[in-house]
């Protein structure tokens, strides 16, 4: 039995009126690459902000390593609007943000990249670094930092190797190609040397043969560096391909769960996908 | 009856400077709400207003020159636009800022040049400039007259932004600039009457201020100016009644000041200008976007 | 050994720097037409060291604020309270019995603490204000400013500030002499590159370029922007001090908006995110606004014509239409994010001179 790397725990987003993640629940288990499926709008992404403290839930808790990260209830005026389930079974507040849920060793990538614009790809890697330094400002300032300077350094353009992308280091981050950039991007989230990464839509906008280079990178960077995956995709080859379970999202419930040959075959994400014609 | 006669004045000076905030505050909550921009030129157009009647009016009858003034701010409103904005329109907001400041530093310079730095005594316009008394304390017609026709045109202006063709490009490009540009709205000519809006208000608040604080000079745009702003922000920066109702609380809330002045021991009246900043920065501590300002969240 | 190279020839070129600024200040005097020069030198660094204060926040950590007259103001007032000397007190607090400091400290003691204390009243308003996002911080800051003239003109606080009347007969070594405002100047310039070029610059670049992104890097939000802030004031408040120094005297209503707005403009046309952008700019700025286009305020007859236009305060009119065309026409400013560096033009004349040697065609 495989340790539980995350577990989301009765999570439900609202705004305003409208809820977009309806009580999910979900665990995703050591070494694991576990995909979430459904069409736009499904509340995925909210899901990942969640996870990573963009914004805490408005109610719900969610777990790493087998310990409490997240937890929130209704307050304020939520209280009254509140729709979702599970109400009064949450009583804390645990609502870090985001750079300290990085530092416990989550990482992720965006769906629109984010790349630091004006920055070159091998200082773009170099920045992930900084939540490790041991300096303070005045000694950083004043460069009496210089082994640990050094050490980021050749961390990140031994990083750099690895993923291969050496040949584009002093390039400008965002001149670069889609695939590349993507690539990237992958690269600074793991130069903050995560243990569960989360990726969201990483084959957007890719053609593919891309798709392909990607579906191989993403299992070959899961086996190098010891990780933990969970991700967002549309592309259903790399989907299925890759993910050692997989779960689907509508409306911001969670409608299946499972392999991929069950998800592949469960009459409700087909409708969910289809809109219902099967039936007719 | 004598606590009313000491303190009226206080509260009808603050109602009145209040109107005439709201009506600089609308170029820049209007402004603001479609282009993103703080209009640091706004004050000084109110400033260039002031100065214009004074030389106007030194040759021409009040009646010709009030309606030359307010003609004039509009064009120079609009010129401005024109000139420093609209070659900006796709560059970052900084820029666009930025070329305000400069337009601010140009207005004022050229004022400081025209005058000689010698404050200019604004003329008495007839009727509205009468001195007349209210329960027992004594004021000018302006004072009372403002609330009512800043509230009149600002009906107007809702009307306005509600009923017209005009107005619903108005409300779309302010809700999103790119698509309303796709929908086929001609944004530039929605940018202008913005501008032109904004600027008559100003020359109609300018005729108001300068009525009661008669001395213009190249820098008494800026306090007003900012007043405004802050008022605009304060009151959820983007909504036309916020601004308003933002400026009436700044104008009333700064004389209140000076009316706490009489009764306590130390002297306070040096905060008159500052309280404006005070109440701005408590309400953003605890509403980031104002009054009735939308909240905001980026998009992830 | 590239880097001791540069290190020698800037030390080399800082030395011959400050000797032809002494060389300067023995042969010009003050009567002569170049003595405005001087003027312009001295100023020009005080604005230079703030300039790039301002550029930290607003070119390196993208928060836009508003708030750096008002340091300055606090570091000016630091140094005057602190240093005028104890036998002059009675007669500069002639209105509040000689005030309530009764002790004056060394002038380079005055600065620094001019800077601490510039740095305190940052982080104090850094916590409710660095919360809000862009044109609401500026607009926060700039009150911010305002409410701080207010109170330093407070006649209740009259016997610390001397409430709206003028501090003066503290020492002023920066006044005296080119030279101490161009050290301290140069040094603190130097400190804000070395932390630009810090692990902790590169954090502030970041925050700068995508706020979602950085924090998602594990860089806290919050603790680099106060960080920004506070160093950035501090150094504010340490010009603020030279610039009371410059000025001989200090009087809180003139450290207003229209200060801040110049320092902006100075960063603007620098190039934001440019160290050498905002000092070549500062010494420009200065010296046309206060030298070069003085002949401007003057009326100029030509035999029987008499130039038009020309008169007091033209000066300003001309200045504020070249800055227009900047702003308009040159919108990356003088130098955009680029920086001048020795080993720039090392490279570029040595390059060159190989490229001579091999024969190559230009």
């Amino acid at each position: 039995m495989r340790e539980t790397v995350l577990k989301v725990e009765n999570v439900t987003m609202q705004f305003g009126g409208v809820i977009a993640v309806d009580n999910m629940n979900l665990v995703v288990k050591k070494g694991e690459i576990v995909s979430m499926i459904g069409p736009n709008g499904a509340g995925k992404t909210t899901a990942f902000n969640v996870i990573t403290g963009v914004y805490p839930p408005t109610n719900g808790a969610v777990y790493f390593n087998g310990e409490k990260i997240v937890e929130n209830h209704p307050q304020g005026k939520m209280k009254k609007l509140y729709k979702g389930e599970n109400n009064g079974q949450y009583s804390h507040v645990l609502a870090p943000t985001p750079d300290r849920i990085t530092k416990l060793g989550i990482a992720r990538t965006f769906q629109n990249i984010r790349l630091f614009k004006s920055q070159t790809v091998f200082e773009n890697i170099l920045i992930a670094e900084h939540l490790r330094r041991t300096s303070n400002l005045f000694s950083a300032t004043f460069h009496l930092n210089g082994a640990e300077e050094a050490q980021m350094r050749s961390e990140a353009d031994e990083l750099l190797h690895i993923l291969e992308l050496d040949d584009v280091r002093d390039e400008m981050a965002t001149s670069l190609p889609y695939g590349k950039q993507r690539r990237v991007e992958v690269a600074r989230a793991l130069a903050t040397k995560p243990s569960l990464l989360l990726l969201d839509e990483p084959a957007a906008g890719m053609n593919p043969q891309e798709t392909d280079e990607l579906t191989a990178f993403i299992g070959r960077i899961r086996d190098d560096f010891n990780l933990t995956i969970f991700m967002i995709e549309h592309h259903m080859d790399l989907v299925m391909e890759i993910s050692d379970r997989i779960y689907v999202l509508d409306f911001g419930k969670t409608i299946a769960e499972g392999i991929p040959e069950e998800i592949q075959n469960n009459p409700r994400v087909i409708e969910a996908y289809l809109g219902g014609a099967v039936d007719e | 009856m004598e606590w009313l006669s000491r303190n009226l004045p206080y509260l009808l000076a603050g109602i009145s400077v209040g109107g005439q905030y709201a009506l600089i505050a609308i170029g820049y909550t209007m402004v603001y709400g479609i282009l993103r921009l703080i209009n640091f030129a706004h004050g000084d157009i109110f400033m260039v207003a002031g100065l214009m009647m004074v030389y106007l009016s030194a040759s021409l009858p009040i009646y010709v020159s009030i309606p030359l003034v307010i003609v004039l701010t509009v064009l120079i409103g609009f010129t401005v636009e024109r000139v420093a904005y609209k070659p900006l329109r796709s560059a970052p907001r900084m820029s666009v800022m930025i070329s305000a400041i400069g337009v601010s530093y140009l207005l004022q310079n050229l004022a400081l040049y025209i005058t000689g730095g010698l404050a200019q005594q604004y003329p008495a316009i007839p009727w509205i400039s009468d001195q007349i008394t209210v329960f027992g304390a004594s004021t000018k017609r302006v004072t009372v007259i403002t609330p009512f026709l800043t509230i009149i045109l600002v009906v107007l202006l809702v009307a306005l932004i509600k009923n017209t063709k005009i107005g619903m490009a108005m409300r779309a490009a302010s809700k999103d600039f790119e698509t309303s540009q796709l929908m086929g709205i001609k944004i530039n000519s929605v940018i202008s009457m913005t501008f032109i809006i904004g600027s008559f208000l100003a020359a109609i608040g300018s005729l108001l201020f300068f009525s009661n604080y008669t001395g213009v000079t190249p820098t008494i745009g800026t306090m007003p100016g900012l007043k405004a702003f802050v008022a605009a922000v304060f009151g959820g920066i983007g909504s036309i009644p916020g601004a308003v109702i933002g400026a009436f609380i700044i104008g009333i809330c700064e004389n209140l000041v000076m009316m706490a002045n009489q009764y306590v021991s130390i002297d306070i009246s040096n905060f008159k200008d500052a309280f404006a900043f005070l109440l701005l920065i408590i309400i953003l501590f605890f509403k980031p976007t104002g009054l009735f300002g939308e909240k905001q969240t980026d998009k992830v | 050994m590239k880097k001791k190279k540069e290190l020698v020839i800037s030390l080399v070129l800082i030395a011959v720097l400050i000797g032809i600024l002494r060389l300067m200040e023995i042969n010009i005097s003050p009567q002569s037409k170049w003595a405005m020069l001087m003027t312009v030198l001295k100023k020009g660094s005080i604005y230079a060291l703030v300039a790039v204060s301002m550029n930290l926040l607003n070119g390196f950590t993208g928060l836009f604020s508003l708030g750096q007259a008002g340091f300055m103001m606090i570091g000016a007032y630091t140094y005057a309270i602190f240093t005028i000397p104890a036998d002059q007190r009675e007669m500069v607090y002639m209105y509040y019995n000689g005030g309530i400091v009764k002790f004056a400290i060394p002038a380079i003691c005055g600065v620094l603490l001019a800077g601490v204390f510039a740095a305190f009243f940052a982080f104090l308003i850094g916590i409710p204000v660095l919360r809000l996002k862009s044109d609401y911080l500026a607009i926060a800051t700039l009150g911010f400013a305002e409410i701080m003239r207010a109170l330093f003109q407070w006649d209740t606080l009259g016997p610390l500030t001397n409430g709206s009347n003028m501090l003066r007969s503290y020492p002023t070594p920066a006044s005296a002499s080119v030279i101490y405002p161009f050290v301290v100047s140069g040094v603190c310039i130097a400190v804000i590159v070395l932390m630009i070029n810090s692990t902790y610059g590169r954090a502030f670049k970041a925050i700068r370029d995508d706020e979602i992104a950085a924090e998602a890097m594990g860089i806290n939000l919050a603790h680099h922007k106060r960080i920004a802030f506070t160093v950035s004031s501090f150094f504010a408040g340490i010009s603020g001090a030279l610039l009371a120094m410059f000025q001989t005297n200090v009087q809180a209503k003139s450290f207003n908006s229209a200060m801040t707005y110049e320092i902006l403009l100075i960063v603007v046309i620098g190039g934001i995110g440019s160290v050498t952008g905002s000092v070549i700019s500062s010494f420009l700025f200065i010296a046309c606004s206060e030298w070069l286009l003085r002949f401007l305020d003057e009326q100029h007859v030509i035999g029987e014509f008499t130039v038009p236009l020309m008169r007091s305060g033209f000066r300003k009119v001309v200045f504020s239409i070249i800055i227009m065309v900047i702003v308009l026409f040159f919108r990356q400013g003088i130098m955009g994010t680029r920086e001048f560096s020795i080993s720039g033009i090392l490279n570029k004349i040595s390059g060159r001179s190989r490229k001579a040697q091999k024969g190559e065609p230009k």
